[in-house]
C-alpha cells in the first residue's frame, strides 16, 4: 500500500511492505543515501535521522510508523541556498571525518542534540552521542560540538520553524 | 526530492590493449608475492630505464586518462592547458587521509597552485601498479644493500607482475609517497622549466617555478604550466631529479585540509554500499556458521514465497537470496532453514585453541621462527637474579568497519563489471576472474569509497568477490550484494588469537633476561622489533591455526606483541620495585629516538606527579611500520567498577609528519581503537562456531568512554618517514592494563578488560 509522509520537506509517496525500515526506503526508494547500514539493529546510529524532530535509528523503525511524518535526513541540512548547517560546518572546520561512513549518523545526532538543549554540557554529550565511530573521531567530535554550539543554537531558532513549517 | 546522490550509469571502458593474464593471489601476504616476484626479476634483471618513464606504462596511463587539452606525464600525474593538475593515488583512502597527504607531496615538489590540484584514485588498471610500494618493502625482505643493488625498471616490472596496488602495512606515506610522489613532482616540473627555458630563451638557472608557473626574473616574462604542459609532455623525465629541501617545503608538514571531507558531511559521498544501477536488484548472504562447513541441504521455497524475492542462489557454502531490494532479501532469507556441516570443525571453542597453544609451547620441538641475542636459559637461572613468568592472552578480533561488505556486479556483453570498494583494485580483477571463468582483461573494477578496513579489504581474503562474481554470472540483471552485520561479524578474518608465556628476570634493579614464547598463526619476527637492549633475549614463534582465517588488523602482529612486551615490562619493573617510565628507559639505548619519545611523553602527561585518588596511570612504547609511538593513559574506575580512560597522551616520531593535522586524527584513531579492543572486543567460538553476532554484543568504545581529548605530539626528528595509519594503536592496550595495575594492584593478563572484570 501507499505510505506518505514528508523527507525535507517534500511530500513523498512510497508503495512497499509496511514492516519495511524506514532505512531502506530512503536509500532504496528515494536514492537518499547519506542515511547508512551499519547493524540492523539500531546499535550502531549510522542510520539516525529525525521523526517529526526526534532522533530515530532509522533501520528499526517500519515505514509505517512514519506515514504521515515529517522525515529529516543528512541531506535535508542544507539551507535552501546550499548553506552547510552549523554543525556541518563545524565538522569540516574540526576536520572530524576518517572514513566518514558513521558521520551522517553523529551529524544527525549532534543536530538534535543542539537543537534540544541549546548548548550541552560534556555530559550531555557523553549522554546524547551513542553512535559508534570506528575510526576513534570521538575527541573531533566533542569538539565540533561544542565549536557549533553557541552559532549553532541561534541558527537552530531561526531555522527549525521554518523547516517544520515546509514540512 | 532532494538531489539523488546516486552515481550516473557508468560504464567504465575496459583497458584497451589487452593485458597477459595473472594467476590470482594466493593467500601469502605481500612480502610473500614481492619476495617471489623479486627474485625472479632479479635473477633475470638488467633494464636501466627508470619506472616512472617506462615509455610502455607512460603510453597506457596516457590512453587512460588523458582528455582533450590534458597531458599526462607519468602513470601519477596529469596537467591540462587550463592549469589544473590531477594526480593519481595507486592507494585507496578509506579515510586515513592519504590522497590529501600524497597530493601535498607531489604538488609541492611540482610547485603547483594547492587549489589547482585534484587526487583521483588510480584506475584498476596495471599501468598504475605501485611500484614504489615494491621498493619499499623490499629492503624488508632481502635487505637494503641487495634491494639497492636492483634497478627500478625491474621493481616497477615486479609491481606489475604481482600486481601491485595494496594500501596496507601504513606504506601509502613512507613509500609511495617518498619515493614515487615526491620525485614525479620535481622530474615533471624539471620537465616544465625545460620546456619554458626554450620558450622564454633563458637558461635554466634563471627561471623559477611557483604557483603553476614558470617565470623568467630577468625579463619578468612567464608561462603557465597549462601553456607548457602539451610541450612538456613530450620530453623525457629525469630519473634524478633534484628534489626540495625542507626549507623549501610550501605544502608537505602543512596542516592541509582533506579534500574528502566536504562530501563526508553532506551524505553526498557514495560509498560501494550506495552504489546503484537502473534495473539493480539487491542481494543478501547466509554463509556456513562454522568456517569450513557447507550448505548440507536447503528448501527455496520458504523464501521465494516472500513478497519482493526473486531468486535464490546455492554456493558450496553459502545461500545467496536476491530480492528488490535489501529488506526483501533479508526477510527471504530469515524464512530460509538451510542446514550446514561443520567441516569437522565442531569441537574447535576459544578455550580449546587456548589450551592448544599451551600444549605447543610446551610440546614444540622448536619454534618455527625465533629472533633475540645473549644465552636467555643462562641468564634466566643465574644466581641472584629475581625470575618471573607470566601468560598472556588476546583474543581474535573484529575490523567492524563500519560499512558492511557490499559490491555490485553486472555481466553485460561479454564482460564482469565490478563496482565496490576494496584495497587492492588489480587483485580485486584477478581473483573475480578467476571466480567467473572469464579472462582478467574481460572484469572491470571501479573502486569506490570505503567506510573503513582495517586490514579487512584485501582482496586475497574478501570472499565477495567470488560471491558477486558467481553471483552476477547467474543472472541477467545487475546486482548488488550486501553482507549483514552478523554475516560480516561471523566470517571475519580476525586479528589471530593468541596466546605467550614471558619470562624475564631482574638483577640489581636491571633486566638481565627476557624471553617470550608467542604462539599464533603468523611470525612477528622480522616485522615488530624489538627495541630494549638486553643482555639476553629471544623471541619465538609457534605457529598454530585454528578453523579461522587469520588477517591483518590494524597494526597486525605489533598488537599482540606490543602488549605482551610492554605489559611484562611493567612486571618487571614491579618486579625491581622500580618506576614503570625510568624502568624502561634506563633499558633503552642511550640517547636513542625512543628514549627521546618517552621522555616527551612523560613530560607532556607530568608522569610522577601526583594523581587524584582512584586515578591510574600507565605507559608503553612501541615501534611498527618505522614509527615509535609512546602513550600514557590515565584510568579510573566507573562506579559499576568498569574502566574509564580520562585523558591519553601520544608522542610519535615518525621522521616527517607530512601533514601534522591528519596525521593527529591517525593517531588518536589508532589510540582509541586499541583502547576499544582492549576494553570489551572479542570474538569468540563454540562448537567451531562464532559466538557474537552484532554491537550489542560485540562493544565497541563509544564517546562517553573515549578520552575526550588525546594529546598528540610530534617529534620532528627527520629520520626515514615512517607510517601513520597503525602504529598509534600497539601501545593504547598495555598504557590501559598497567595504568589499571597501578591503580588496583591487580594485572590484568588476558584481553578483553570487561570481560575480566565481570569473570
Amino acid at each position: 500500500m501507499a505510505i506518505a509522509f514528508t523527507v525535507n520537506g517534500q511530500p513523498v509517496s512510497v508503495t512497499v511492505e509496511e514492516d519495511t525500515p524506514l532505512l531502506w526506503v530512503l536509500r532504496e526508494e528515494l536514492g537518499l543515501t547519506g542515511t547508512k547500514f551499519g547493524c540492523g539493529v539500531a546499535a550502531c546510529g549510522a542510520c539516525s535521522v529525525q521523526v517529526d524532530g526526534a532522533l530515530v535509528r532509522s533501520c528499526s523503525l517500519p515505514v509505517g510508523e512514519a506515514a504521515g511524518k515529517a522525515v529529516r535526513t543528512i541531506e535535508g541540512l542544507k539551507a535552501a541556498d546550499g548553506t552547510l548547517h552549523k554543525v556541518q560546518q563545524a565538522w569540516i572546520a574540526a576536520q572530524v571525518p576518517q572514513c566518514g561512513y558513521c558521520q551522517s549518523g553523529q551529524i544527525m545526532a549532534a543536530v538534535a542534540l543542539i537543537e534540544q538543549v541549546g548548548t550541552p554540557s560534556d555530559a550531555e554529550i557523553d549522554a546524547a552521542m551513542t553512535n559508534i565511530c570506528r575510526c576513534g573521531t570521538y575527541p573531533r567530535i566533542r569538539a565540533a560540538i561544542r565549536a557549533a554550539t553557541g552559532a549553532a543554537a541561534a541558527a537552530t531558532a531561526a531555522s527549525v520553524p521554518a523547516e517544520q513549517g515546509d514540512a | 526530492m532532494a538531489d539523488n546522490p546516486q552515481p550516473e550509469l557508468d560504464y567504465p571502458q575496459t583497458p584497451a590493449a589487452p593485458e597477459r593474464s595473472e594467476t590470482p593471489p594466493s593467500r601469502k601476504g605481500i612480502k610473500r608475492r614481492l619476495f617471489l616476484a623479486g627474485t625472479a626479476l632479479v635473477a633475470g634483471g638488467g633494464v636501466f630505464a627508470l619506472w616512472w618513464a617506462d615509455s610502455s606504462a607512460r603510453s597506457k596511463a596516457k590512453a587512460l586518462v588523458e582528455g582533450k587539452g590534458e597531458h599526462a606525464f607519468a602513470a601519477w600525474v596529469k596537467i591540462a592547458e587550463d592549469d589544473s593538475v590531477t594526480i593519481y593515488s595507486p592507494h585507496i583512502d578509506f579515510g586515513q587521509g592519504s590522497h590529501t597527504a600524497l597530493g601535498q607531496m607531489l604538488a609541492d615538489e611540482l610547485d603547483a597552485a594547492w587549489d589547482k590540484v585534484t587526487v583521483e584514485q588510480a584506475p584498476a588498471d596495471l599501468a598504475f601498479a605501485n611500484a614504489a610500494l615494491a621498493k619499499g618493502f623490499l629492503p624488508l625482505m632481502v635487505g637494503e644493500t641487495v634491494a639497492g643493488l636492483i634497478p627500478d625498471a625491474v621493481i616497477g616490472m615486479m609491481a606489475r607482475a604481482m600486481p601491485l596496488q595494496i594500501t596496507g602495512g601504513s606504506s601509502a606515506i613512507r613509500f609511495t609517497g617518498e619515493v614515487a610522489m615526491r620525485k614525479t613532482g620535481a622530474a615533471v616540473r624539471a620537465a616544465l622549466v625545460a620546456e619554458a627555458a626554450e620558450r622564454l630563451g633563458g637558461p635554466e638557472r634563471e627561471l623559477a617555478t611557483g604557483d603553476s608557473r614558470v617565470t623568467h626574473a630577468p625579463s619578468g616574462r612567464s608561462l603557465r604550466y597549462g601553456e607548457l604542459a602539451a610541450g612538456a609532455a613530450q620530453r623525457p623525465l629525469s630519473s634524478d631529479p633534484v628534489l626540495k629541501t625542507r626549507a623549501q617545503w610550501k605544502l608537505i608538514g602543512k596542516p592541509i585540509p582533506r579534500r574528502d571531507i566536504p562530501a563526508k558531511v553532506d551524505g553526498s559521498a557514495v560509498y560501494g554500499i550506495d552504489f546503484t544501477l537502473p534495473g539493480m536488484r539487491v542481494a543478501t548472504i547466509a554463509m556456513a556458521p562454522v568456517r569450513g562447513g557447507k550448505l548440507k541441504s536447503l528448501d527455496e521455497a520458504p523464501a521465494l514465497a516472500v513478497k519482493g524475492v526473486e531468486t535464490v542462489v546455492r554456493l558450496d557454502d553459502a545461500v545467496i537470496v536476491v530480492g528488490k531490494g535489501y529488506w526483501q532479501a533479508r526477510k527471504g532469507l530469515e524464512a530460509l532453514a538451510p542446514t550446514w556441516s561443520d567441516g569437522g570443525h565442531g569441537a574447535i571453542s576459544t578455550a580449546a585453541i587456548y589450551a592448544a597453544q599451551a600444549r605447543l609451547r610446551q610440546s614444540a620441538q622448536k619454534p618455527d621462527n625465533e629472533s633475540g641475542s645473549g644465552d636467555v636459559e643462562a641468564a634466566l637461572s643465574a644466581a641472584g637474579a629475581r625470575r618471573i613468568e607470566a601468560e598472556y592472552r588476546v583474543p581474535f578480533l573484529h575490523h567492524a568497519m563500519m560499512e558492511p561488505f557490499a559490491l555490485t556486479g553486472h555481466f553485460k556483453d561479454g564482460k564482469l563489471h565490478l563496482w565496490g570498494g576494496l584495497q587492492d583494485p588489480l587483485s580485486t580483477r584477478t581473483r573475480a576472474a578467476k571466480a567467473a571463468g572469464l579472462a582478467v582483461e574481460d572484469v572491470v573494477f571501479t573502486p569506490m569509497i570505503m567506510g573503513g578496513g582495517f586490514g579487512r579489504r584485501f582482496p586475497d581474503l574478501v570472499e565477495i568477490i567470488d560471491q558477486v562474481a558467481v553471483l552476477a554470472m547467474q543472472v541477467p540483471y545487475p546486482v548488488k550484494l550486501i553482507w549483514s552485520r552478523e554475516e560480516e561479524l561471523r566470517h571475519g578474518t580476525y586479528r589471530p588469537q593468541s596466546s605467550a608465556l614471558l619470562t624475564g628476570a631482574v638483577k640489581d634493579g636491571r633486566i638481565t633476561a627476557m624471553r617470550i614464547d608467542y604462539v599464533q598463526s603468523g611470525s612477528a619476527e622480522g616485522e615488530v622489533p624489538f627495541i630494549y637492549d638486553l643482555p639476553a633475549v629471544s623471541r619465538r614463534h609457534f605457529a598454530y591455526r585454528s578453523n579461522q582465517i587469520d588477517g591483518p588488523w590494524r597494526s597486525v602482529n605489533a598488537t599482540q606483541l606490543g602488549f605482551y612486551t610492554e605489559s611484562f615490562i611493567d612486571e618487571l619493573a614491579a618486579a625491581a620495585g622500580e618506576d614503570p617510565y625510568r624502568f624502561r628507559r634506563k633499558h633503552l639505548p642511550e640517547g636513542s629516538r625512543h628514549v627521546k619519545v618517552l621522555d616527551e611523553v612523560a613530560r607532556r602527561a607530568s608522569w610522577g606527579t601526583p594523581l587524584p585518588a582512584g586515578v591510574g596511570r600507565g605507559i608503553a612504547i612501541v615501534e611498527s611500520f618505522g614509527t615509535i609511538v609512546a602513550e600514557v593513559v590515565e584510568a579510573a574506575l566507573k562506579e559499576d567498577g568498569t574502566p574509564k580512560v580520562l585523558r591519553a597522551w601520544a608522542v610519535v616520531d615518525c621522521g616527517t609528519t607530512i601533514n601534522p593535522l591528519n596525521a593527529e586524527a591517525q593517531i588518536m584513531g589508532g589510540l582509541i581503537m586499541g583502547l576499544s579492543s582492549a576494553m570489551g572486543e572479542q570474538v569468540t567460538l563454540e562448537k567451531g562456531a562464532v559466538v557474537e553476532s552484532n554491537f550489542t554484543d560485540y562493544p565497541i568504545l563509544k564517546l562517553a568512554d573515549a578520552p575526550p581529548v588525546v594529546d598528540v605530539h610530534f617529534i620532528d626528528s627527520g629520520a626515514k618517514t615512517g607510517g601513520i595509519g597503525e602504529p598509534g594503536l600497539p601501545p593504547a592496550s598495555p598504557a590501559l592494563v598497567n595504568a589499571l595495575a597501578a591503580l588496583t594492584g591487580k594485572r590484568i593478563r588476558t584481553l578483553p578488560v570487561l570481560a575480566q572484570a565481570k569473570a
